[in-house]
């Protein structure tokens, strides 16, 4: 049997990929499938732990977090769709407009 | 009357959802081009109503319901009377804002009560998934909201901006509560106190709690988490700015709140120093930030920024007093911050023709009272006497001083200096004397004589100056109900201490009496 330990491990690795491309990618779309990534490696986490405590709420938290992950990506599409109507660009180094 | 706690618990919520849900029909029906505004009625009436439900509760003790993931007590009702009244005058500023130019307006009222649906439960809910739930049913609609001028590029630049960096803080305020789970094997807040005097991994306990302060950290708009909030409030709409700087906030203080003092509370002297630093980064951020802002709303925005620092300051106090300090300082905030943009909103008007300091040189030749009630509400940001910011900053700081963090208090008054300066040039303009050029000037009066103030939006400007003035000459009450909620904080959090030292006790349910 796998231990837990090393699911939490992939999921820590997963997290960390998505930091690492939230960071460095430019393109609006990548960037929100890199946050895509962070979400699964988090639920990867709660189901991992949900298995070590033999408890069902960790689980339970899984299906909330893809409903709302479904939610937020309907608005973060439409949003996108939005910038691309006004700006025809979907790269954020030309997305500033606002500047300090 | 006897209405099960199950309903009674969440009523302010469901008639705030059946209010939303339905303008959300109506606007399908209405002709495009006809007035929304009666439909912003029907949310300020609603938002009015749950208001007394919540007064109501108040008397009603402490609600449980939904297995003990919600519990209404008189911490939350503080929230939800505050969130609450933050909606009311939001929407009256905003009734003519969008009359006229947004063929859509009555989406806006919707997501206003929708979003304030899920700060409520943030509020009031003891459970962490019901927190996420909350944290993203109100994310959610304030993402829509920023860039509802979908016109215009810079909104929604704005909502972009405040979209993708919200979900990268939810997406770690999410793993924080995993990591929790792993450590204590319990997301409800009570059992977690609990679980972490058993737990064999409280190193992975203290991450998982930093991970959510991080997480929370952005929601508040705290340094070093604060790179969104300059360009969302800036391209963003002036009255949505106003609720969004505020009420949310405030959600994500309650929550805060909840989860270090009664959630964490034996790790107080390791998350107490994390809040020391960010509260003595914010503060300086944020003021030194504002003062080389041109715009207007940037330079509010940066001044949020540091007012979350001030805030920050209670959490490194006492249980008791810290919470109800923070309290009322969010209150204060609260009150002048949402003046301070309805102002905005009335100078700038939708298409914000009015946006730099430069902007408004000479404003109180053109709108005396509008420039009044500016100068008031700036005041009471700086932290002048008789207004709410004087006493908010003032328990704040005392409460950092009895428990021994002087140095913290001492940044804290040398930043208040600081943010003298930069809210002194604003007003310093706004009493000068017109310097334009004749033509851009007569432009200009043109423009903003042509409108007058319409009475919701004056009530909204008269509803927020009185509160702020009522904060800083009696501010009793709401320090009685502050005092209140830190009280019932305080009580939970001993609990926990308690239910710590015999572990095989369950955490007691609290008494439901729905009678």
């Amino acid at each position: 049997m796998v231990p837990t330990a090393y699911y939490l491990i992939l999921a820590a690795m997963l997290f960390s990929i998505g930091i690492g491309a939230f960071l460095i990618k430019r393109n609006v779309i990548t960037i929100f499938i890199s946050i895509e990534l962070m979400l699964n490696a988090v639920n990867l986490t709660f189901v991992a732990f949900a298995h070590m405590w033999h408890q069902v709420n960790g689980q339970i938290f899984v299906f909330f977090v893809m409903v709302v992950a479904a939610a937020e990506a309907a608005v973060g599409l439409a949003i996108i769709i939005s910038i691309f109507r006004t700006r025809r660009t979907l790269n954020v180094d030309e997305i500033n407009l606002m500047k300090s | 009357m006897n209405i099960p706690t199950q309903i009674m618990a969440l009523l302010p919520e469901y008639i705030l959802t059946a209010v939303g849900v339905l303008i959300m029909l109506i606007e399908a029906v209405l002709k495009p081009g006809t007035s929304r505004k009666s439909l912003g009625w029907l949310a300020i009436v609603g938002t009015v109503a749950t208001g007394f439900i919540s007064w109501y509760q108040l008397r009603l003790g402490v609600l449980t319901a939904f297995s003990g993931s919600i519990q209404v007590d008189a911490f939350s009702i503080f929230f939800h009377l505050l969130i609450g009244a933050v909606v009311v005058a939001t929407l009256l500023g905003s009734l003519d804002y969008f009359e006229g130019v947004a063929s859509h307006a009555g989406e806006y009222y919707a997501l206003v009560l929708f979003g304030a649906v899920g700060m409520m439960l943030m509020a009031c809910s003891v459970e962490l998934l019901m927190v996420f739930i909350g944290l993203e049913i109100s994310s959610i609609s304030t993402y829509i909201m920023a860039g509802f001028r979908k016109s215009q590029a810079s909104a929604s630049e704005s909502s972009i901006k405040y979209f993708l960096l919200g979900s990268f803080a939810t997406a770690f305020f999410l793993y924080g509560i995993a990591l929790t789970f792993g450590a204590t094997g319990s997301t409800n807040i009570a059992a977690i106190a609990v679980g972490l005097s058993t737990t064999t991994t409280p190193l992975m306990a203290f991450l998982a709690l930093a991970m959510m302060i991080i997480g929370l950290g952005f929601k508040v708009s705290a340094a070093p988490f604060h790179v969104w909030t300059p360009d969302v409030y800036q391209g963003a709409p002036a009255p949505v700015v106003g609720l969004m700087s505020t009420a949310p906030k405030a959600a994500a203080f309650a929550v805060l709140l909840r989860i270090t003092f009664s959630g964490f509370p034996s790790m107080q002297h390791r998350w107490s120093m994390l809040m020391w630093a960010m509260a003595a980064l914010s503060m300086t951020v944020g003021n030194l930030g504002a003062l080389k802002q041109t715009d207007v709303k940037r330079m509010l925005a940066y001044s949020s920024i540091a007012h979350a620092g001030y805030l920050l300051v209670a959490f490194t106090a006492f249980p008791q007093a810290g919470v109800a300090a923070a309290c009322f300082y969010i209150a204060a905030y609260a009150a002048m911050n949402v003046g301070a943009f309805a102002v905005v909103t009335q100078v700038g008007g939708y298409n914000e023709t009015l946006r730099t300091v430069d902007d408004y040189q000479g404003l109180a030749m053109r709108r005396p009272i509008l420039s009044a009630l500016l100068a008031f509400f700036l005041l009471s940001l700086i932290g002048i006497p008789f207004t709410g910011g004087f006493f908010g900053k003032f328990y704040v700081f005392t409460s950092a001083l009895q428990s021994g963090h002087v140095w913290l208090a001492v940044i804290g008054l040398l930043n208040s200096g600081v943010a003298c300066f930069y809210y002194l040039r604003l007003l310093g303009c706004v009493f000068a004397k017109p310097e334009h050029s004749e033509a851009h000037l007569d432009e200009t009066v043109c423009w903003t004589s042509a409108r007058a103030i319409s009475i919701p939006a004056g009530i909204g400007l008269v509803l927020t100056a009185a509160a702020t003035l009522m904060l800083g000459i009696l501010p009793g009450h709401v320090l009685h109900l502050a005092n209140f909620a830190g009280e019932r904080l305080d009580a939970d959090r001993s609990r926990s201490i308690a239910a710590e030292s015999q572990p095989i006790a369950q955490a007691s349910p609290t008494v439901s009496d729905s009678k």
